[in-house]
């Protein structure tokens, strides 16, 4: 039986109310008495000298308040990097400086040239046609392997060249690997590229700068995942203000993806803005100008190699990848194709023998950092491909070829630096193969053929590193940033709880399932708990929500805070009750003597707590602890996924006509909200495989612009799909065994789909090895015609 | 958007007057035209909205049994309202955008505008119809004249298109994946002196009819006929979501599924 | 400025706007009707739909004076009279049919236009009338089932709780 509260429910969503009724409180919802407003002038070539600028016309047109250009910001620090990385050589990476406002040069299009200020956005707007900018064009440097020769253009001239590290992980002696490979009995090679892809939050991002004279204070209201990192990141890097005066409110977030864990020049604009003002200053992303200063995701080019023994045991895996991070290094940019990448080739799989190579390239493009999945599904994609052209090779089942190399012992120290803590991948298997019914796709094969379509089946695994991370592993791994979270659970006098958390909820359903485990915890109704988060003048230091971390790490936090609560609660029944603290119980919400019918209920507890008449000496009153949660390990969720698809022959048209999906995610809070995430990640690992392609022209110019261009998966181009977690290991070291789930669609995806439409061309007689994302119809028709 | 005064004429001959103004511009439901004034891509003085002209609204039976379509009908009700007098029509109609879009977009709108993957030419140049304005008529072999070019002057405004009814008509759009216009669009017309072929989303000149197959179709209407016609890619238009030689290939199978349905 | 008076949610409104004010902005900004969103700039996201004269439109896509004189319909009107969830929004949250919210508003006046002339849609019915309305978060599945649900049919065999 499915539970009706606490852990394991499917309890519907409390923030659902608002959203449904239009009261949500969105950042562009705010507005700040006073407030002006600024337009960015923008750079519409991919990478030019600025010979000059001239705002005088600007600056005399109706409205405007002030205008200003790089250097307004001489003094003031770049958008820092989160995260160091130490090349292969030992060497730390190239880190150009990335300024607020160009200075010197323009090295994307969409590279913040002035930013003008005005009573209106339209007044804003009409001033900055008025600038009068000299630039001098550069080539473009677009194609990443040409960016890494020698005499290439330079992005930075400051720079040695293009290439922000050349990074290796995994075995260092490539005689060892070379020698691996020239053993094999047999070797796959694939050449492919991960396409660059743009969250599209349907929220654009939105900052609201506004500073107090009279008590020196600001407050940043931005459409971030993470309120205290823009703070701490702002105040400590960019601005140099002491982070006491400065309050960043996160609101409503329409959702996220990663694209707004990062720190934008945006935000760091609006609040240097307000006090230059004295004014508050707004800024409101259009669609088009968030395809152009968005972070964008994915990019790599990629070739992996597979060696397998005389028996399909995988004996050795290099892969030598071309990352692209953009014009400059946004937060976490340089840890996604590294650390959160090379550190999944293992896959589920217990090859060997592992090496990485990833070249990291600046290009006049917009800056790449995470999006949902980071560097994970990049890692997956290779992997699984590769794996399953080998299966095709040697004319093996593609799921006994993947069986046969699973992990079967945990834990399992992997070659590429991780220790898996636990898992079943045999059993996820079992679960995908009853829940796809992957025993009648013969006959739905048939079906389809007979309609003059093809069908193929496309299976994949996936292992994800997530709950990130560590604090002290990171940190030896060159992050700049601990990675604990925080949260305080303040037990009001009536016995009603407020939860100060420091993850975010951008539709994860936090103020939901966040009760569920502290309602459980004491025994009391979930609606007696409220989570509060999104504001630091009001949470603990948290790190916010990413990597499918929150439950994982900040959900650990709350339970840690949750058990103090309980510790001192208990102190105060056993004084009500006259009983040993050893012998006190809480359940259902009611404190009891062990062995006795003595009880005193939480109310009367927490009341007591508050008005202290009758109370232990030695105990403080009050009744509210925080707890900071810095995890031992990465959790480890891993699936099995399943993708059937028609292609039309005559049009090369890929239809998704099944998609099933089995995932261990050890513990399960609620599993509606869990279901809905792996939906969601499905949505957009479908649309980065058949639909979503950021493209740029040889000169730099955004091709994929505008909704126009770059197709969004649309409820008519995805299917329902079937989802399975009852495969469940929990994670063995934090204290709900959860592994996290924000992510596994999207990484779990992607391949299952390219497979599947390998698998039916192939089934049509067609000998295609690979198509590159996305499948496009014109290039399902073009390698069907090659 | 640049500033601009707005006017919403009840007649025809106010409306004219109104576009006399210099660089007024007419807006009919502005589904194209007011995500191009945001990107400050155009800057009339003045808006003159067609949306409250009775004359130009509705779908009328004409004696000949042709409909007449005021050009500031919307999508939506010419959807509705020519189900069962035009089936294709009425089916591409209402496949246009999506139906927030159907209920403000209008005829007179897309045809004035001529999107080169833009449904609704494909419907006139297919149908042989005829473009009524306030002061003439054009047929629409004449009126398309290359991307986003027609035959309309300046200030002239479309208030009606006749459209003939065929035997047999049918629209096949293959999707461009991201704006839903078409990436290639075939309106096949079969009428009791021949067949009519016109293919939108595929030539860098906009709208255009296919000769060839008109000529093999009406020498047999069947398939088949269509089976050694090749399209030359070199007109045609290539971006990312697909190549010349894609979209010349889309126009032969799209073709050839809109002669099935037909029969 | 030119004066616009409408009916907004039953209630009679009206306010100075210049020729360019886009319906959108006019419930956001002169009304504080913030529920209604904004997600793009090419008519294609559907944050925006709200109802004109009973009709789905996007109101970032059309002109405050073309509203001149209409009913127009906002999320902040669907609700019962008593406050609490109409049928569908009931059935959004029913079903987990949003996740971060933005398209929400949006997706529900659709789906309302949608069941006023379809009282009982297929899944498919349902799909491609969602054309014009973007989701990021959910994939669609919740979405679909809730309206499903919300036309009366048995959803319980669809994948997933």
């Amino acid at each position: 039986m499915p539970k009706d509260s606490g852990i394991g429910a499917s309890s519907k969503r409390r923030e659902d109310v608002r959203f449904l009724t239009g009261a949500g409180n969105y950042t562009d919802d705010i507005n700040v008495h006073g407030q002006a407003y600024v337009h960015f002038l923008r750079s519409d070539i991919a990478h030019g000298r600025i010979k000059s600028i001239d705002t005088s016309a600007a600056e005399g047109m109706p409205g405007v308040v002030k205008v200003f250009t790089g250097k307004d910001f001489e003094g003031v620090g770049g958008m820092p990097c989160g995260w160091e990385v130490t090349d292969k050589h030992g060497a730390p990476m190239q880190e150009p400086p990335h300024p607020i406002l160009a200075q010197g040069k323009v090295r994307h299009v969409g590279d913040p040239i002035a930013a003008v200020v005005a009573d209106s956005l339209e007044q804003a707007r009409d001033a900055a046609e008025a600038i009068d900018l000299d630039i001098e064009e550069l080539p473009a440097v677009m194609n990443m392997k040409a960016a890494a020769q020698d005499g290439s253009t330079l992005v930075h001239d400051d720079l040695k060249n293009n290439i922000c590290y050349d990074w290796q992980l995994g075995e260092t002696d490539d005689a060892k690997v070379d020698e691996v490979f020239a053993n094999a009995a047999h070797v796959t090679t694939l050449d492919l590229v991960n396409n660059r892809l743009v969250a599209n939050p349907m929220e654009p991002r939105v900052a609201v700068g506004e500073y107090k004279r009279g008590t020196d204070e600001y407050t940043l209201f931005t459409t971030s995942q993470n309120p205290h990192v823009i703070r701490l990141l702002m105040c400590a890097f960019v601005l140099g203000l002491p982070e006491h005066k400065v309050r960043v409110v996160a609101p409503d977030v329409g959702g996220g993806f990663g694209t707004k864990i990062f720190h934008y020049a945006e935000e760091a604009f609006c609040t240097f803005a307000a006090k230059a003002c004295n004014r508050p200053v707004k800024w409101t992303s259009s669609r088009s100008e968030a395809f152009m200063s968005d972070a964008h995701g994915r990019d790599h080019v990629s070739k992996i190699e597979l060696a397998l023994d005389a028996d399909n045991n995988f004996i050795g895996l290099r892969t030598n990848t071309y990352a692209n991070l953009g014009a400059y290094l946004s937060t976490f940019s340089s840890s996604v194709p590294t650390w959160l990448h090379g550190t999944l080739m293992a896959g589920n799989y217990k090859t060997p023998v592992i090496q990485v190579n990833v070249k990291a390239m600046f290009t006049n493009t917009v800056p790449v950092d995470a999006y949902r999945g980071a560097g994970r599904p990049e890692a997956t994609y290779q992997l699984e491909r590769v794996v399953d052209k080998a299966a095709r090779e040697l004319g093996v089942d593609p799921i006994a070829l993947r069986r046969q190399n699973f992990v079967t012992q945990f834990p399992y120290d992997t070659p590429v630096a991780l220790t898996y803590d636990t898992g079943d991948y045999n059993g996820t298997m079992d679960k995908l193969e009853a829940a796809a019914d992957l025993a009648g796709f013969a006959a739905r094969r048939a079906k389809s053929e007979a309609n003059g379509k093809l069908r193929g089946l496309g299976i994949n695994c996936y292992i994800e590193a997530c709950g990130i991370a560590p604090s002290n592993i990171v940190g030896m791994l060159g992050a700049r940033a601990g990675l604990y979270d925080a949260a305080t659970v303040r037990v009001n006098a009536t016995g009603s709880i407020s939860v100060m958390v420091g993850a975010h909820s951008h539709g994860q359903g936090h103020e939901t399932a966040f009760p569920q485990v502290v309602a459980d915890m004491i025994g009391i109704d979930e609606s007696m708990v409220e989570i509060v988060h999104g504001d630091t003048s009001k949470i603990p230091f948290g790190m916010g929500t990413y990597g499918s971390r929150s439950l994982a790490v900040c959900g650990s936090a709350m339970v840690k805070a949750t058990e103090k609560v309980i510790e001192k609660a208990k102190k105060i029944a056993a004084h009500l009750l006259e009983a040993s603290e050893a012998d006190i119980e809480l359940k259902d919400g009611q404190f009891s003597v062990a062995g006795t019918d003595k009880s005193v209920a939480w109310g009367d507890v927490t009341l007591t707590a508050y008005v202290p008449h009758n109370y232990p000496l030695e105990v403080e009153p009050g009744l509210e602890e925080t707890a900071f949660y810095d995890p031992a390990n990465f959790t480890f969720p891993a699936g099995a996924y399943a993708c059937e698809v028609e292609v039309d022959p005559e049009t090369g048209q890929v239809t998704i006509e099944a998609f099933t999906a089995a995932d261990d995610f050890g513990n399960i809070i609620n599993p509606m909200i869990v279901d809905g995430q792996v939906h969601g990640g499905i949505g957009q690992g479908i649309g980065q495989a058949l639909l979503e392609n950021c493209a740029y022209d040889e000169n730099g110019q955004l091709l994929s612009a505008s909704f126009m261009d770059y197709a969004m998966p649309r409820a008519d181009d995805l299917p329902f799909y079937e989802v399975d977690h009852s495969s469940q290991t929990p994670c063995t070291h934090n204290p709900l065994g959860v592994k996290g789930c924000g992510e596994a669609g999207a990484i779990g995806s992607p391949p299952a789909v390219v497979n599947a439409v390998i698998d039916a061309l192939n089934s049509g007689g067609k000998a295609v090895d690979h198509i590159d994302m996305p499948v496009s119809p014109s290039r399902v028709w073009a390698a069907m015609n090659s | 958007m640049y500033s601009f005064e707005f006017e919403k004429p009840s007649t025809i001959a106010d409306a004219v007057a109104a576009l006399g103004a210099e660089d007024a511009q007419a807006l009919g439901g502005g589904q194209t035209l007011i995500p191009t004034l945001k990107q400050r891509l155009a800057a009339p003085t003045t808006l003159v909205s067609l949306s409250s002209i009775p004359e130009m609204q509705g779908v009328c039976v004409e004696d000949d049994g042709s409909l007449a379509i005021g050009g500031a009908t919307t999508h939506a009700t010419v959807a509705a309202e020519t189900a069962d007098k035009y089936a294709a029509l009425s089916d591409l109609a209402g496949h246009i955008g999506d139906p927030a879009v159907r209920n403000r977009g209008t005829i007179g709108g897309s045809l004035a505008n001529n999107d080169p993957a833009a449904c609704y030419p494909a419907a006139a140049l297919g149908s042989g119809a005829t473009i009524i304005t306030n002061n003439r008529s054009v047929s629409a072999d004449d009126f398309f004249q290359g991307m986003f070019t027609t035959a309309l002057d300046e200030g002239e405004i479309i208030t009606t298109v006749h459209f003939p009814i065929p035997q047999a008509a049918s629209y096949q759009k293959f999707l461009q994946p991201a704006s839903r216009f078409a990436l290639v669009g075939v309106f096949l017309a079969r009428f009791a002196d021949g067949v009519r072929v016109a293919v939108t989303g595929a030539s860098e000149d906009g709208v255009f009819r296919w000769s060839e197959a008109e000529e093999a179709l009406n020498k047999e209407f069947r398939p088949d006929a269509l089976m050694d016609l090749k399209i030359n890619p070199m007109n045609m238009i290539g971006d990312l979501h697909g190549s010349k030689e894609y979209r010349a290939h889309l126009v032969g199978v799209m073709t050839k599924r809109a002669v099935e349905a037909c029969i | 400025m030119t004066q616009v008076s409408m009916t907004v949610n039953g209630k009679s409104v009206s306010g100075d706007v210049e020729g360019r004010t886009l319906l959108s902005s006019f419930l956001r900004e002169h009304l504080s009707l913030t529920g209604t969103h904004v997600g793009c700039d090419t008519a294609q996201c559907g944050a925006c739909v709200v109802h004109v004269n009973g009709e789905a439109v996007k109101s970032c896509n059309m002109l405050a004076l073309e509203a001149n004189g209409a009913d127009v319909g906002t999320i902040e009107g669907q609700a019962n009279a008593d406050g609490s969830l109409n049928v569908i929004q009931q059935a959004f949250q029913d079903h987990h049919g949003l996740q971060c919210g933005f398209c929400t508003p949006g997706m529900v006046m659709s789906a309302a236009a949608l069941l006023k002339e379809n009282p009982r849609p297929t899944e498919s019915e349902i799909r491609k009338y969602l054309e014009g309305n973007l989701c990021r978060c959910t994939g669609y599945h919740n979405i679909v089932k809730a309206i499903m649900a919300a036309s009366g049919q048995d959803v319980s065999s669809i994948a997933a709780e």
